[in-house]
């Protein structure tokens, strides 16, 4: 469980890993560090934990009746300028 | 009826009709785009308006909607325009204080205060309470906030979440990056105290 140099840089393209948004090669270089390390391996599970946690903690659904509001929005008339 | 009524007419009923489709549309996308709005502003109530004066403008000015493109990014877009001229307070983003904190931060933590096996699914959920993740995201500077809901509350991409908010990519990018940093900051200090 050593913090080598190859997990500083795997913690350096974890949030790009996850968001789809690195290039090939850096692709291939995080999922090869990722591959040999239970250190990082376990990082990038948690990250990936914690999104979806983040995620559906803070999703609240549209209370009931603001659709009908909105929907009556729709039928007003212009407003005169 | 003239060959110009006739065009007048079929005009007319071309235009009924994109706007029955634009009605459609822009409810089905209510509650996607209240679950943005509700962490871009403090109550319930504010969150209700917020949307309701963004369909109220959305309807006013549906014609400038170019129909194919991505409605949900130009309704929020819409919002949060107006979420700024509701008189947003002004608030000093911390940019230039650096941030010593890496990705990591939050796992290591974690790990060090309940051992590397606590970083598995189950326990991380136990850790960070719902409420907290909640009170830890509207804590953050606005300008971080309205990034990171926009991307991981809302799901849009980095280019759609420029175009919402008027930034350049790379500041989306390096606000998200930032953002996320100091959610993961007040998370640890909240769950980890």
């Amino acid at each position: 469980m050593t913090h080598d140099p190859g997990c500083e840089k795997c913690e350096e393209l974890l949030q790009g890993y996850l968001d789809r948004q690195l290039d090939a090669a850096e692709v291939v270089q995080a999922e090869a560090h990722l591959d040999g390390c239970d250190y990082c391996r376990r990082r990038y599970r948690f990250e990936e934990t914690l999104r979806r946690y983040v995620k559906v903690s803070a999703t609240e659904r549209m209370p009931p009746g603001l659709l009908d509001k909105l929907a009556e929005l729709a039928q007003q008339p212009p407003r005169a300028l | 009826m003239s060959e110009a009524e006739a065009a007048d007419a079929r005009r007319i009923a071309v235009e009924a009709r994109d706007r029955v489709r634009f009605e459609e549309e822009a409810l089905e996308l209510a509650d996607q785009v209240y679950r943005v709005a509700r962490r871009l502003v403090g109550t319930r109530e504010e969150a209700e308006e917020l949307v309701q004066e963004t369909y109220a403008r959305a309807f006013r000015s549906w014609r400038s909607y170019s129909h194919g493109t991505n409605m949900r990014a130009w309704l929020l877009r819409i919002l949060t325009n107006l979420n700024v001229d509701r008189g947003r307070r002004i608030q000093r983003a911390p940019d230039t204080q650096p941030l010593e904190e890496g990705d990591y931060y939050l796992a290591n933590k974690v790990a060090a205060v309940d051992g590397e096996q606590a970083l598995e699914q189950e326990r991380v959920v136990e850790r960070l309470s719902q409420s907290g993740v909640v009170d830890a995201l509207s804590g953050l500077p606005h300008d971080f906030r309205d990034v990171v809901v926009l991307v991981d509350i809302g799901d849009f991409s980095y280019a759609d979440a420029a175009q919402i908010l008027d930034v350049p990519i790379g500041t989306v990018m390096s606000r998200l990056h930032r953002g996320r940093r100091l959610l993961k900051k007040k998370l640890a200090e909240e769950s980890l105290a």
